[in-house]
């Protein structure tokens, strides 16, 4: 009995030994010295982030490390998790905190500070958390968004501006999300807090209302069933200042120019950050920065766009052209501070929801 | 006696670890730590939901469309069920497979297959607009509380054919005519032999469809929009929008117990009445379609079933198949062309993106954890079923039915957050594991397995198994020769419900997924909440290619029934 098994398992592992000598060694060092298994770390993300192979690839190779990825669900979801994993950590890195978020996840103690020396490369307007325990990765301008046929239809202006929105001639021609369910629908809220003021906001809701606004729970409905771009009977949409050019990437036949377009009048877009963090506890601190310096490098800030629909925080990072063309860069974006949403978020929410759906 | 007492714990052991391990143990672990974050104190939360003019708002809502939608299932579904099961007609196994489709449809894209249809630029909006010309869409569907009752009715319908059908058609038909020979009318029959005959399947389908209804999130959340809110649309607010973790643990109790006193009543219910039956096989019990009302019936049903359960995915389908740009513009006279482009464009890794998948793999995917969800809920589902068919009245067994259908009746958001914490570290770390996801969707098919086999099970006469015995059958022979003839129709009941609602489960698979594995649905969502035509048209091509795969998995398994296996 026992020489058999002895004998399997001996020629078993000179048979792995043979074969792990055989495959190419994948530095060019001298072939005695096996390359050492590379070290793990683990990245928890949201549910909208991506990345491209090569790129990943290159952080791989170069550092020696094997990533793995965790995909925790939407921003308020990832979220709640690292809250809750809060001590025993489910990954060292946690990516997709926002502006909208980010004092949950500071209040309850997630993240590891951290100064990056790319840091020094980013603008400060982006660095919302003065300890370096989260820092910016993206952005993307939460705007309403038009169809540009409709209006040229009609020799009708297209609205500039919040206020344009309680005219007459744009009764019954938005649709928006609702803030509770939505995000683009939370921040376009913030938008009218932040233009109009807390004393203000509501009065411009009830007007909307007035003006026959529609409401819905999510993006995909707004944007894809009642959008008239897409088969629905509206021609204004809360999306992001993006949309237009992604319209125009991913349209079925080339087109000369964005089927629509976003509206970027003074206050009537907010501005949605993503953080990187360290988690606390993190069991592998030193891969862990390696990876955030990474995620801040024009290499990685590149890739964003394409793959994941938001923009670098790293001006060094150059963009494609269609962006340079048709991306709406919004006048003066509207601001909350992240303290100030923390704290005020659910009176709110539950605010607009009393003008709006009641 | 004590024997047998012992022979129900082995039989419960598998199934009871489990729940204890993946539902109890995580559900607990959620459920005290949310209430421990409570400053008020761990009865402050419930004191408030309680209390809460809203709360009770939604709470009212929530059972109030859950009892209408089980009753307009039903209303659709008991005919339907007789058809099936009665009747014998050509292309009726492909019926039952389409009918069973919208089981395995994510929400989201049921909601672009009932605006395509139905929205405000929809097909028959759009229609009906030329024709009268009308200068706005009449029918407002989106955003209703018609759209929801349409919607549950949509997904749910197939639970009371299969169940109901499939027990219906081993009823012997004698038994009515006896009554007819003696004097009863048509009514009287149904009312006074058939339906009685029939209540343990009818309940236990209507109390599946009920806490499907009760517990609904997408449908609320997608067709009928921010003016309603079930329980459980108001739990993952509290949660992800508010981080108001203990106000939701008392909601998602509040949600359990309303569950579990369904399912005690139904037990009660369902106690009274289960009665060994002798079942007949379906070539006495069928017949065909002869005099015209047989014929008229028949045809309105399938015309009728086609169009609520079909109609949506066809309009989906149609839209994939079109270029997209002539739809948006109904005054334009732009017709919109046919096209593959959506469909070559899912094969191209454009963006080469590390979790870029080809619809292919993605549908791979799906069937791979359909496949273990399908072998984990039935060997668990097996023994607790045998276990509860053989004497229902043992204190044991009175205890652990209804808990069994607790998993159906839970917060998904909460759920998806006790795994997190409870099964994320050593001994038992899962947090990137590929069985996690089966797992999370045994826990949802295993009390539709123990559902679609109880009464089945039930029904096994125990003479025959006495005098199988008597005649010198082995234990494995009585098996084989009685029980599996008897419950091999149940079992494959069992182990569609199993496939497809694996197949179609978004919610948990979206909060426990490998990015680099995503399932089919989870991959539509990705091409769905993104901008650009392209994104778009692959989200509704990926879903068609979805729906095929479900209808062709689920006629496999109508032709699987081996004759003597699944016949008798």
């Amino acid at each position: 009995m026992y020489p058999k098994i002895i004998f399997h398992i001996t020629f078993y592992a000179l048979l792995f030994t043979a074969l792990a000598a055989c495959t190419p060694p994948t530095t060019p060092e001298p072939v005695e010295v096996a390359p050492a298994a590379p070290q793990k770390l683990t990245v928890m993300t949201h549910d909208s982030f991506a990345i491209s192979e090569d790129v990943l690839a290159s952080f791989q190779q170069e550092y020696n490390i094997e990533v793995q990825f965790l995909e925790a669900g939407d921003t308020g979801s990832a979220v709640n998790k690292a809250a809750l994993a809060k001590g025993k950590p489910l990954a060292d890195v946690f990516y997709g905190v926002d502006n909208t978020f980010l004092s949950r996840a500071l209040d309850e103690g997630i993240f590891e500070a951290y100064q990056s020396p790319l840091l020094a490369e980013i603008p400060d307007d982006f660095e919302l958390d003065p300890q370096h325990r989260a820092l910016p990765v993206d952005y993307g301008d939460v705007c309403l968004n038009y169809e540009v046929a409709y209006f040229q239809e009609r020799n009708l202006a297209p609205p500039k501006n919040l206020e344009d929105l309680l005219k007459p001639e744009y009764a019954g021609l938005l649709v928006v999300e609702n803030p509770a369910t939505s995000s683009p629908g939370l921040a376009f809220l913030f938008a009218t807090i932040g233009y109009f003021g807390e004393a203000g906001y509501l009065d411009f809701w009830q007007g909307l209302v007035e003006n026959d606004v529609e409401v819905v729970n999510d993006w995909e409905t707004a944007y894809y069933t009642e959008f008239s771009q897409w088969g629905g009977a509206r021609p204004i949409v809360v999306s992001y200042g993006s949309s237009p050019p992604f319209e125009m990437i991913f349209a079925e036949q080339p087109l000369d120019e964005p089927p629509t377009a976003a509206v970027t009048g003074a206050g009537s877009c907010f501005r949605q950050i993503e953080f990187v963090g360290i988690l606390a506890g993190a069991p592998n601190r030193a891969l862990a920065e390696k990876w955030v310096d990474y995620m801040l490098s024009p290499t990685f800030q590149e890739d964003i766009p394409l793959q994941m629909y938001v923009f670098p925080v790293n001006p060094n990072a150059e963009l494609d052209e269609t962006f340079e063309k048709y991306l709406a860069i919004p006048e003066k974006p509207a601001f909350l501070t992240p303290a100030d949403i923390a704290a005020r978020r659910e009176q709110w929410i539950k605010d607009w929801t009393e003008t709006v759906l009641r | 006696m004590r024997n047998k007492h012992n022979v129900h714990l082995l039989l419960w052991l598998a199934p009871l670890a489990f729940l204890a391990v993946f539902y109890f143990y995580p559900l607990g672990s959620i459920l005290s730590l949310s209430l421990s974050r409570s400053e008020a104190g761990i009865l402050a939360p419930f004191v408030e939901a309680v209390a809460s003019d809203s709360v009770r708002r939604v709470i009212d809502f929530t059972i109030w469309q859950a009892l209408l939608s089980t009753l307009l299932t039903l209303l659709l579904g008991l005919p339907g069920a007789y058809l099936l099961a009665r009747y014998d007609f050509r292309g009726k196994g492909l019926l039952r497979a389409l009918t069973g489709v919208p089981f395995v449809m994510p929400t989201l894209v049921v909601a672009a297959g009932f605006s395509a249809l139905l929205g405000s630029h929809g097909w028959i909006n759009v229609a009906l607009m030329r024709l009268f010309d009308l200068p706005n869409p009449p029918i407002q569907f989106l955003n209703t509380l018609a759209a929801i009752l349409v919607a549950h009715v949509f997904y749910n319908t197939t639970i009371v054919l299969r169940m109901v059908g499939d027990f219906w058609s081993h009823l012997d038909p004698r038994l009515g005519k006896a009554a007819q020979t003696l004097g009863a009318n048509r009514w009287q029959v149904l009312h006074k032999v058939t339906l009685p005959l029939l209540s343990p399947a009818i309940y236990a389908a209507a109390l599946l469809v009920f806490i499907f209804d009760f517990t609904s999130f997408g449908v609320i959340l997608v067709l009928g929009g921010p003016h309603f809110a079930t329980l459980e649309v108001e739990i993952y607010y509290q949660t992800i929008s508010l981080f108001d973790l203990p106000l939701a643990a008392a909601l998602s109790a509040l949600q359990l117990s309303c569950t579990l006193g369904m399912t005690i009543l139904y037990a009660r219910l369902s106690g009274k009445i289960s009665l060994p039956l002798k079942l007949q096989s379906r070539k006495h019990t069928q017949g065909r379609l002869i005099t015209w009302r047989q014929r008229l019936f028949a045809l309105g049903m399938v015309a009728l079933l086609l169009i609520i359960l079909t109609t949506p995915l066809l309009a989906l389908a149609g839209r994939s198949l079109t270029t997209l740009g002539g739809i948006d513009s109904p005054e334009g006279s732009i017709a919109p062309g046919l096209t593959l482009a959506f469909y070559r464009e899912l094969g191209i890794n454009r963006q080469e993106s590390l979790f870029y998948v080809t619809p292919l793999s993605a549908i791979g995917v799906s069937l791979t954890y359909a496949s273990a969800t399908v072998i984990l809920a039935l060997i668990l589902g097996l023994p607790a079923a045998w276990a509860l068919s053989t004497d229902r009245k043992s204190p044991l067994n009175r205890i652990l039915d209804p808990l069994l259908m607790l998993p159906l009746g839970t917060s998904a958001v909460t759920l998806g957050l006790g795994f997190i914490i409870a099964l994320a570290h050593p001994p038992l770390d899962l947090r990137a594991s590929p069985l996690l996801i089966p797992i999370a969707h045994t826990l949802v098919a295993f009390p539709f397995v123990v559902r679609s086999l109880t009464p089945a099970m039930q029904s096994i006469q125990p003479r025959l198994r006495h005098a199988a015995t008597v005649l010198g059958a082995s234990p494995r022979q009585v098996i084989r020769h009685v029980d599996l003839p008897i419950v091999g129709r149940a079992l494959l009941v069992a182990a569609t419900f199993a496939f497809t609602i694996s197949i179609g489960e978004f919610g948990a698979t979206s909060l426990l997924s490998r990015p680099e594995f995503p399932t089919a649905p989870v991959a539509i969502y990705r091409l769905l909440s993104r901008p650009g035509a392209m994104n778009y048209g692959q989200a509704l091509a990926l879903s068609t290619i979805l729906m095929a795969f479900a209808a062709v998995g689920m006629l496999a398994i109508e032709r699987f029934r081996i004759a003597e296996v699944g016949e008798f």
